[in-house]
């Protein structure tokens, strides 16, 4: 068993090596890349909602400020070109920061209302980005520079794009994986638990809160300059509640709080998100064509993907509110509040 | 004085503004009220209280005889009708949605209420299309001047609509057994239950008055604006949740209070400083507001419970 479990993650590794040899397409190429992308956000996610049990709705607003950070300093909008590669750091720094600001005076709400705030903010990030001008209003920036290694450029080719999504994720499976059973992991954990009683344990409740959002906007951050590098371009629809939404989908379909679970979850959405829909329309309509029906011709799939989201997260809730891949202890607390709960709900 | 004349104007949209989110608003607050559960999907309904009226207004022959009387009689069909069906839909997302959730961790109702919202968005969008859809002006809509301030038959009805319903409720919670019942719900489900109350009706009917009157501001919106469109309503229940949040979330006449002045925030920001910052503004009232407020204007401190 222990043998399967130690080989498995490096099998999966060595074969998502191989993707770009074995499918050739490089739009299913692209699709994976920013399923990567989405891997990265769920992840970032996960620490304030999975670990630390903090609904935070606007997400995507970190993003936003990652992606821009870097579209600001690296495209000709004001002229500044730094590297891509420090820029990683710098727009998780900042994003960071933004997490810090909100987080300092909400992390004492109560949960729903945390989930209420964090959503105003993720509605002000990206209607501020469109109003200012300077920001580059509702066209976004456009002609973001794209990364070089070593002389290679990675231009708008997404198999440069999907290695280095890998190595990131790579990274930050890594690092998240450490931080679960630090110091850091449990006290997020405690508080996920029971809030009042970690405190008495003399956990600092406000910094753990303070880190796991900090640490969460980070990540999102990363993902939002790999997102402006590989399209080149961002704008301010991008960045909106359905993007929060997806990647909360994500989370609660994988299960919330383990990261196999939460990369399943990303995995499974990014994929029906970026190539099962957009392939499905396509044989739908070539059928359609095929049988002279305009109706069918003109199907259009990915406008039903947040009746799919909104489903995923309805049922899910209802019937396995642990998600597809539970952490034991979620599995745990889940099933025995249902046993105490049970009395009370039958009459 | 032509500012004054301007201020007094958007004053006036501010309130007919603030008569439709009071609406909604009352349905948020209620609902928090009884179970502490921000009902995400209110706002849809509120839409699909205009998507409803449409498709009653299809129904009824309406010619260019018909006039007067006969058209407010029509108004007022439409209008419960619309309040009825959306109170329908309300109790069906409690039952399928939420109920089963009840004991469960705060933060898995909010989910499904997400999803919920994302569920009713697309179905409105698959019944009307992804563009904005016309409301017809049925009513007679003449402009009468008061002090040199112009003001429509519309904005008149939105606020007396608006306040006949907010009478109605209010007798209706106070004066009424169910309201009672209601009200003892929210202070303490245990204790309401051994006193004989039924919880889950109770609930049932709490969801079916708040999204019934979300079904109003919905018909009274289309008749004020003239058009409805499948994703207004994440936008205004939002503001309308603003508004609940403002006067105190779980009272009654807070919540009315609120959407007055939000409605009048959003009227004001759009003429003195642009129309495309009144949703930043009004979210960042939102966020001060639960900083550092979240009591709300009216509403009592409450502490958290252990």
């Amino acid at each position: 068993m222990s043998m399967i479990k130690r080989a498995l993650p490096i099998a999966g590794g060595i074969f998502l090596l191989l993707v770009p040899f074995i499918d050739k397409n490089s739009s299913h190429i692209s699709a994976y890349a920013d399923t990567g992308g989405l891997v990265l956000l769920a992840f970032g996610l996960n620490i304030i909602v999975g670990y630390t049990g903090l609904l935070a709705l606007g997400f995507a607003a970190f993003f936003a400020i990652g992606a821009y950070t870097y579209g600001f300093l690296a495209s000709p909008l004001f002229g500044i070109h730094i590297n891509f590669w420090p820029m990683i750091l710098v727009s998780a720094a900042v994003a960071a920061v933004f997490g810090l600001v909100l987080g300092a005076p909400t992390l004492r709400l109560r949960g729903d209302y945390l989930a209420i705030v964090t959503l105003g903010f993720g509605e002000i990030v990206p209607q501020v980005l469109q109003n200012l001008k300077w920001t580059g209003g509702p066209d976004g920036i456009a002609a973001i520079d794209q990364p070089r290694l070593f002389g290679y450029a990675f231009g708008f080719n997404p198999i440069p794009y999907y290695y280095l999504y890998l190595v990131v994720i790579a990274i930050a499976l890594l690092l998240l994986n450490n931080l679960r059973y630090s110091r850091i992991g449990r006290s997020w954990m405690a508080i996920r638990e029971d809030e009042l009683a970690a405190s008495h344990m003399g956990i600092n409740t406000t910094g753990a809160k303070l880190a796991a959002f900090s640490m969460g906007a980070a990540l999102a951050g990363v993902a939002g300059v790999l997102f402006a590098a590989k399209l080149s371009t961002v704008s301010p629809s991008g960045f909106d509640f359905n993007t929060s939404v997806m990647i909360l989908a994500a989370l609660v379909l994988g299960g919330m709080g383990n990261l196999t679970g939460v990369l399943t979850g990303a995995v499974i959405i990014g994929l029906l998100n970026f190539l099962i829909l957009p392939q499905a329309t396509n044989w739908v309509q070539a059928f359609g064509q095929l049988v002279h029906s305009n109706a069918v011709a003109n199907v259009d799939l990915n406008q039903y993907r947040f009746l799919l989201y909104g489903m995923i997260l309805v049922l899910v809730m209802l019937f396995r509110p642990e998600g597809l891949i539970p952490s034991a202890v979620n599995r745990a607390e889940l099933h025995a509040e249902h046993e105490t709960a049970a009395p009370e709900v039958a009459h | 004085m032509p500012d004054l004349h301007q201020f007094a104007q958007q004053l006036i949209n501010g309130i007919a503004l603030g008569g439709v989110y009071a609406l909604i608003a009352l349905g948020y607050t209620m609902v928090y009220g009884i179970i502490e559960l921000i009902n995400f999907a209110h706002g849809d309904v509120y839409t699909l209280g205009s998507y409803f009226s449409l498709s009653i207004l299809a129904l009824i022959p309406l010619s260019r005889y018909t006039q007067g009387w006969e058209l407010w009689l029509v108004a007022i069909v439409v209008i419960l009708l619309a309040a009825l069906l959306c109170g329908i839909v309300g109790v069906l997302i409690e039952r399928l949605a939420y109920r089963r959730l009840r004991n469960a961790p705060r933060l898995a109702p909010l989910i499904t209420a997400i999803g919920v919202s994302l569920i009713l968005e697309n179905i409105m969008q698959i019944w009307k299309g992804t563009s904005e859809v016309s409301f017809p002006q049925f009513l007679p809509d003449h402009v009468h001047v008061l002090f040199g301030v112009g003001f429509h038959d519309r904005a008149v009805l939105v606020v007396a609509v608006s306040l006949v319903a907010m009478a109605a409720l209010n007798m209706l919670v106070f004066r009424t057994k169910l309201g009672t019942a209601m009200r003892a719900t929210a202070q303490d489900r245990d204790a309401a239950q051994l006193m004989g109350i039924n919880i889950n009706s109770t609930i049932a009917w709490t969801f079916f008055i708040g999204a019934a009157l979300a079904g109003v501001a919905g018909f009274i919106s289309g008749i004020y604006y003239g058009t409805t469109f499948f994703l207004n309503g994440y936008q205004a229940g939002l503001k309308a949740f603003t508004a609940a949040v403002l006067g105190g979330i779980g009272n009654i006449t807070g919540a009315m209070l609120g959407g007055f002045l939000i409605g009048i925030v959003e009227a004001m920001t759009s003429q003195y400083i642009s129309d495309q910052w009144t949703s930043v503004v009004v979210f960042s009232i939102l966020i001060l507001i639960l900083v550092f407020r979240p009591s709300g204007l009216l509403g009592e401190q409450v502490p958290e419970k252990v």
